[in-house]
């Protein structure tokens, strides 16, 4: 494994650099500091600036990895699969319909406990053929046992990796995890970022001990075998039991990060903007926040008190702290950057589970409106905002508003 | 509620797939035209698809649509009032739904009510192989040869009809011998058949078996891993490597014996085995090198010895031995047990050649001991054969 035979050219510094890089690249470096020893790859777009930029590194002798460019996704992550099994730290990624082309095996990756880290350049699903952001390729696994997270900048993109490596490679954990960052929004703009340092990541993240699952002659086991139907409830259990963990390992890792580094993110679960005394709020994942922030100050200049919710990790769903925080206003207005077709009230992935989680997790019940815009990579602009939100004062004042709505739709 | 009643086929995946699939139809259209309803099912896996797997297919009868819930309610039926045993050397142990030990033929029988065996051997014989039960029960022995034909092959040797008039006689209130015989009329449309199922139900007698009374092998069982207890990641341990085989009269020590998993046992799907010729045996490996399970154990004196509970009588190393009359195929319904070859030959060598020859001799010719079919005719020569035996009966 690259841990032990590390010929790459290790900065000595022990301080952070600023460098202007895209999501993609933040996420690349995570790599490497990451010292990942198996890296698949299969280009689709946005998440092909990632195999690049990985590419990149590997051709100039900063990162030292096993490097495979797979014939298809499918293969993409089977190979990491079978490599995580045998103990080595690794990484992949695709987007839209690479994605679900991999699908079997991403499906068969939660139950073996591989703690496989994956990127998601978001991206619509074909058809049409189109490369903007939708959240519907990651929002597939849902319930699976993957984890999943949404990070809104380059920096978060860096930092979300490091501590998804920490997470899944946890013995309690052992489970893929997914990292979504917006096509476009996110994997193509570049942003100034803090890059750690190897040694700092050293400190942070320990070796991945696959212990007793670790695939190698010296541990002969027998993974994946043909388990007759009565088997299958008891694994399905033992799955549910890192969920009902998840939540626990994930505040550890991120109150271990700010240890380390410095830097702070909060509650790790979602981050909120001026919502201390707002009487509405609006939620969303992923990029949006940046229209959402803008369109929070001017519509605060305009006396509306309104905030912002951004959700960070939709698996584990931190439902009953969702539900706390959301009881307090007086109406919510969920914006799904994707869609589920006959859902309850026809809303967006997002809007059906925070209303679930309100549901036994609220004390009050305030209306939760669903808006589904953004697809296929259209921007969600501060006057879309500004829309949502009079709509969601309304729903306040007690005025009937449709569950669910489309926004920045022509026609 | 009603009066619901149910029939239990116990038969071998692929060769008989067809016909117990038939029969359970066959017992509810039968029923039906007495006004009943029913619902006729396999045991949901793919054991019916397997080669000599014990594999399950079960009717369903009941007076109204109420009562027949109550037993679509569940998977499969707990209870039943006929089991019928389509191949004796079932007798032996079936397997449960999902594996976890061996199961006796009258698991789901009711107390008193009756097995039907399809068999050449007596009700006496056969309660040697069958496990004892703590409930007394009724068995019989429908006389035939086992009807084993192809994955899409019905061989039309009566079998499913003996089998109906058997049940009629067994168990009236499921169907009457009236109504088989209007259905086979009406449906099947053979007075030969008729005739065939009407002096199944005229022969057909049973013995009272006394509880205790059977074969008192322990019937091998394991204890289910519970989720907090199993291993994660959907993995199981790998086997140790195995080691030398200690010869069990000299003590000698050499060879090597592989070791098996402990909790998985073959020896179920097995209808014939293989009994080896040790002084004949030029130990060539080739039955060793082929066999898919690993069931030979390299004896001190590099001959090979078939471990019984790991093989599962496919025959291929019958095939690949080059020497005559050293591995034979011996149907399994002549042995009790599943106890070394190589030990019995090395503890007396002339007695074991004598049983051995005697043994063989018991048994058919290769081409007529096939799953299935050999050659083209082979129906047109077997179905009269079978056909005799039942009219001998």
């Amino acid at each position: 494994m690259a841990t032990l035979t590390m010929p790459v050219q290790e900065k000595k510094k022990s301080i952070e650099q600023e460098a202007l890089i895209t999501g993609a690249e933040a996420i690349a470096i995570a790599c490497k500091l990451a010292n990942v020893d198996v890296v698949t790859a299969y280009p689709i777009r946005p998440y092909d600036t990632v195999m690049q930029y990985i590419s990149q590194l590997v051709a100039d002798g900063e990162m030292d990895c096993e490097y495979i460019v797979a014939e298809g996704e499918h293969s993409q992550f089977e190979i990491v699969k079978h490599a995580s099994a045998c103990g080595a730290r690794v990484f992949c990624g695709s987007s839209g319909v690479g994605w679900m082309y991999a699908m079997e095996a991403l499906t068969v990756t939660p139950a073996l406990r591989i703690p496989m880290v994956a990127m998601v350049g978001n991206r619509a699903l074909d058809d049409p053929g189109a490369f903007g952001v939708e959240h519907n390729d990651a929002l597939a696994v849902r319930d699976l046992g993957w984890l999943l997270t949404w990070v809104d900048s380059a920096q978060e993109a860096l930092d979300t990796a490091l501590i998804a490596y920490r997470v899944a490679e946890d013995r309690r954990m052992f489970v893929p995890l997914a990292i979504s960052c917006d096509g476009a929004f996110l994997t193509h703009s570049q942003a100034l970022v803090q890059i750690p340092s190897a040694e700092q990541v050293k400190k942070f993240l320990p070796r991945y001990d696959r212990g007793d699952l670790l695939f190698h002659p010296d541990n002969v086991i027998s993974v994946a075998p043909q388990a007759n139907e009565d088997w299958v409830t008891e694994i399905r259990r033992q799955n549910y039991a890192v969920t009902e963990i998840a939540c626990d390992v994930i505040r550890e890792v991120y109150a271990e990060f700010e240890h380390t580094f410095g830097r702070k993110y909060g509650n790790p679960f979602f981050e909120e903007y001026m919502t201390k005394d707002a009487d509405v709020v609006l939620l969303g994942m992923g990029t949006l926040s940046t229209p959402a922030r803008v369109a929070i100050r001017k519509m605060r200049e305009e006396g509306k008190k309104v905030g912002f919710v951004r959700l960070r990790w939709f698996r584990p769903f931190a439902g009953p702290e969702i539900a706390k925080c959301l009881e307090r206003f007086k109406a919510v207005g969920v914006i799904d950057r994707d869609f589920s077709f006959g859902s309850p009230n026809l809303s967006g992935v997002v809007a059906t589970e925070v209303r679930s989680a309100m549901y036994t997790g609220s004390a009050t019940r305030p209306p939760v409106l669903g808006f589904i815009g953004g697809l296929g990579g259209r921007e969600i602009t501060v006057p879309d905002l500004e829309k949502v939100a009079d709509s969601v004062f309304d729903a306040a004042k007690g005025i009937a508003q449709p569950l669910t709505q489309w926004i920045g739709l022509r026609g | 509620m009603g009066q619901l009643f149910a029939v239990e086929i116990i038969y071998r995946g692929v060769f008989q797939k067809t016909l117990a699939k038939n029969i359970t139809r066959d017992i509810v259209l039968a029923a039906h035209n007495e006004g009943k309803l029913g619902i006729s099912f396999g045991r949901y896996g793919d054991s019916p698809e397997r080669n000599g797997i014990p594999a399950k297919s079960f009717a369903i009868v009941a007076n109204d649509e109420q009562t027949l819930q109550e037993g679509m309610a569940q998977y499969e039926p707990k209870q039943v009032d006929v089991t019928v045993v389509l191949d004796d050397t079932l007798c032996k142990g079936t397997e449960s739904w999902a594996w976890y030990g061996l199961q006796p033929v009258h698991h789901a029988l009711k107390p008193g009510r009756t097995l039907i065996v399809v068999s050449l051997q007596d009700a006496p014989e056969l309660l040697k192989t069958i496990h004892r039960n703590e409930q007394p029960y009724k068995l019989a022995v429908l006389k035939g040869v086992t009807s084993f034909s192809g994955m899409w092959v019905f061989k039309d040797d009566h079998t499913d009809v003996r089998v109906l008039g058997a049940i009629a006689k067994a168990f009236p209130e499921i169907v009457s011998l009236q109504a088989v015989e209007r259905f086979i009329t009406e449906k099947l449309k053979s007075p030969l058949k008729v005739t065939s199922a009407k002096t199944a139900y005229d022969r057909f007698k049973t013995i009272d078996v006394k509880p205790g009374e059977g074969n008192p092998e322990e019937l091998f069982k394991f204890a289910l891993p519970e989720w907090e207890n199993m291993r994660e990641g959907v993995s199981i341990k790998g086997q140790p490597q195995g080691g030398p085989y200690k010869d069990p009269v000299t003590g000698e020590v050499g060879g090597f014996r592989p070791a098996r998993n402990e909790l998985f046992k073959k020896y179920s799907s097995r209808t014939q085995r293989p009994v080896v010729n040790f002084s004949t045996c030029t130990k060539c490996t080739l039955c060793w090198l082929n066999c898919p399970d690993a069931s030979f154990d390299v004896t001190p004196e590099n001959t090979y010895d078939a471990n019984l509970e790991a093989c599962c009588g496919c025959g291929v190393c019958e095939a690949v031995c080059p020497v005559e009359d050293c591995i034979t195929m011996v149907n399994e319904s002549q042995f009790k047990d599943n106890n070394s070859q190589y030990e019995a030959f090395k503890k007396d060598k002339d007695a074991y050649l004598k049983w051995l020859e005697k043994t063989i001799e018991s048994t058919e010719p290769i081409e007529k001991r096939s799953h299935g079919f050999r050659y083209r005719g082979q129906y047109q020569e077997q179905v009269p054969e079978a056909l005799e035996v039942a009219r001998k009966g």
